[in-house]
């Protein structure tokens, strides 16, 4: 029964000639840096077609060497250093946040064992036992990048988005990781390769419902993506930690972003779309799983995500940020934590043979859904009731005191009674004596 | 095992991301024109004068350090259980009741913030 999932062998890593070594670096660089200037072109295209726009579509054929040719423009544009700036940090800064942006992708699974230049090597850059454990840490050195960014800028603008930006990916780190552990257990390994190997018999994205859609939630917090995109709240931060950076340190900074944006969907497609493995109709062909295909499969999965990514933005206003801060650390982290509880005592009932852990959580994942469900609908009626009893003390106490009676300059708003002006009372008293006046008199007397 | 080196070809990565930053940030002094001008380089303020801001900015909310400081307590709950996940099958019934016995001590305290008003973001 011990490890009787952990069905990859480590063994075939680290045992690359130099130059394999070198072709693999070097592809995954270029693959990272084609995939960044696809998102953002794309990115353009599909909000351009949902906001009923044409997008750009002018540079090269339907527009593909715009973001190339806008990365030239920045390079050509001038380098401001403002004068408050930490010189050296500020210089640094863009470079942890690129660097780390692509450590990240070296241990991403991109297909089984190929040939390249007649040596048989699997198509990923390395794996090692911790390797998921590797990627949160690099990912937590990247957030370095943006606070540093924003603190040496010596403005109040990127100071204010640098710290948002850091407590907002610290916040979803924690959902993050607490939704691999599920994933983990079922693996009982925390290696990328061995995960994707023990999803053979089933995608982790059925078992592990929940753990799916926590993580997919986290991920758009931890790229600052709409809907969670409060570091760069233009309204209210301008351009968030970036503000004061221009140039091609500026081009980094977007460069990492997308970077980050394209490994989170591709470790998502790692531990719960089943990796380079097929989806199921294509995955009857017998050549599906092998040789250079797979990797058509995982980069069409990594794509669904960033469609994804791109339709958040298109379809959802931002966040607040006490909401953004109240669903991370009230919903998620709550929500992970009795789920990992549930999907221990279901394979602990697995390996006792005892019952069949399958059913038991779906059925979980459901009564999970219900609670959440309930409390959102409880938790809205709730806010809808206060505000309710808030708009009626703001009404009762803009009653003692109106600074637009008479409807002047602006008409009342809905639920205030415009108090009758001067001339209204004097025509009023007219008929009827006004009540202060006579009511005054006849007291003297 | 038979391995190499598998911490190798991330290092070689790294060197290659490394190399192409510093040589971006550093080609973005020659590519660009330089033309001075005072209210150019001085901190964006929406185009009122700008306040002479300390570095860093001077004060900042606290609610910032407290976030951090959970962020480290609940950090390293999940930084325990990756093992424990990773040989739970191992472990048996004795693993599981540690874990629910320590997730639930966790819970005590997550539960303690909550009432005092730690997760408020006012």
């Amino acid at each position: 029964m011990f490890h009787s999932q952990a069905q990859g062998d480590l063994g075939i890593f680290g045992n690359d000639p130099a130059a394999v070594i070198a072709v693999k670096v070097l592809g995954i660089f270029v693959i990272m840096v084609l995939m960044t200037l696809l998102t953002i072109w794309a990115e353009r295209r599909v909000v351009g077609r949902m906001q009923m726009r044409i997008g750009p579509n002018r540079v090269g054929p339907f527009g593909l060497l715009q973001s190339l040719m806008d990365g030239i423009k920045l390079a050509l544009k001038e380098e401001i250093i403002p004068k408050g700036a930490h010189l050296a940090v500020y210089v640094i800064a863009p470079v942890i946040a690129a660097t780390t942006a692509f450590l990240t992708f070296a241990v991403i699974p991109l297909g089984p064992q190929v040939s390249i230049f007649g040596t048989v090597t699997p198509l990923q850059l390395t794996d090692f036992p911790v390797s998921v454990l590797y990627v949160l840490a690099i990912a937590s050195v990247g957030i370095y990048g943006i606070v540093l960014a924003g603190w040496s800028s010596g403005s109040i603008y990127p100071l204010l988005g640098g710290l948002r930006s850091s407590a907002q990916m610290i916040s979803y780190e924690i959902a993050m990781g607490l939704s691999f552990v599920a994933v983990f257990l079922y693996a009982q390994s925390m290696s990328t390769s061995q995960i994707v190997a023990a999803q053979e018999p089933m995608w982790y994205i059925v078992l592990l419902l929940p753990s799916f859609i926590i993580y997919t939630t986290a991920m758009v917090g931890e790229t600052n993506r709409a809907p969670f995109d409060l570091p760069e709240a233009e309204g209210e931060l301008v351009g968030g930690f970036h503000t004061e950076y221009s140039s091609l340190k500026f081009a980094l900074f977007f460069l990492a972003e997308y970077v980050n944006m394209v490994t989170v969907s591709a470790l998502a497609t790692t531990l719960f779309l089943g990796g380079w493995r097929a989806p199921w109709p294509i995955s009857l062909w017998d050549q599906a799983n092998v040789g250079w295909w797979p990797m058509l499969w995982f980069f069409g999965k990594v794509f669904a995500f960033i469609f994804v990514f791109i339709w958040l933005r298109g379809t959802l206003p931002r966040l607040r940020y006490d909401q953004f801060m109240k669903f991370g650390w009230k919903v998620l982290i709550p929500v992970s934590i009795v789920w990992i509880l549930i999907v221990s005592v279901a394979r602990y009932l697995r390996n006792e043979g005892g019952l069949e852990s399958r059913n038991l959580l779906f059925a979980a994942s459901a009564v999970l859904v219900v609670v959440v469900l309930v409390s959102y609908t409880l938790d809205l009626r709730r806010k809808k009731s206060d505000e309710a009893e808030e708009q009626r003390i703001a009404i009762e106490a803009e009653q003692e005191f109106d600074p637009f009676a008479g409807g002047f300059p602006v008409p009342p708003m809905p639920g205030q009674v415009a108090q009758p002006s001067r001339r209204m009372k004097a025509t009023i008293s007219s008929g009827a004596p006004a009540s202060h006046t006579p009511a005054e008199t006849t007291e003297g007397n | 095992m038979g391995q190499g080196n598998v911490y190798l070809p991330i290092f070689f990565l790294g060197l290659l991301a490394f190399g192409f930053a510093v040589f971006s940030v550093a080609a973005a002094s020659f590519t660009g024109p330089k033309r001075y001008n005072r209210a150019k380089v001085d901190a964006y303020e929406c185009g009122i004068q700008p306040a002479q801001a300390q570095l860093g900015g001077g004060r900042f909310p606290v609610k910032y350090y407290i976030t951090a400081m959970l962020f480290i307590i609940f950090d390293i709950e999940i930084v325990f259980l990756y093992p424990w996940a990773v040989s739970f099958d191992a472990l048996g019934l004795f693993g599981l009741i540690e874990m629910i016995i320590f997730i639930l001590t966790v819970l005590v305290a997550y539960a303690f913030v909550w009432r005092r008003g730690g997760l408020e973001w006012d």
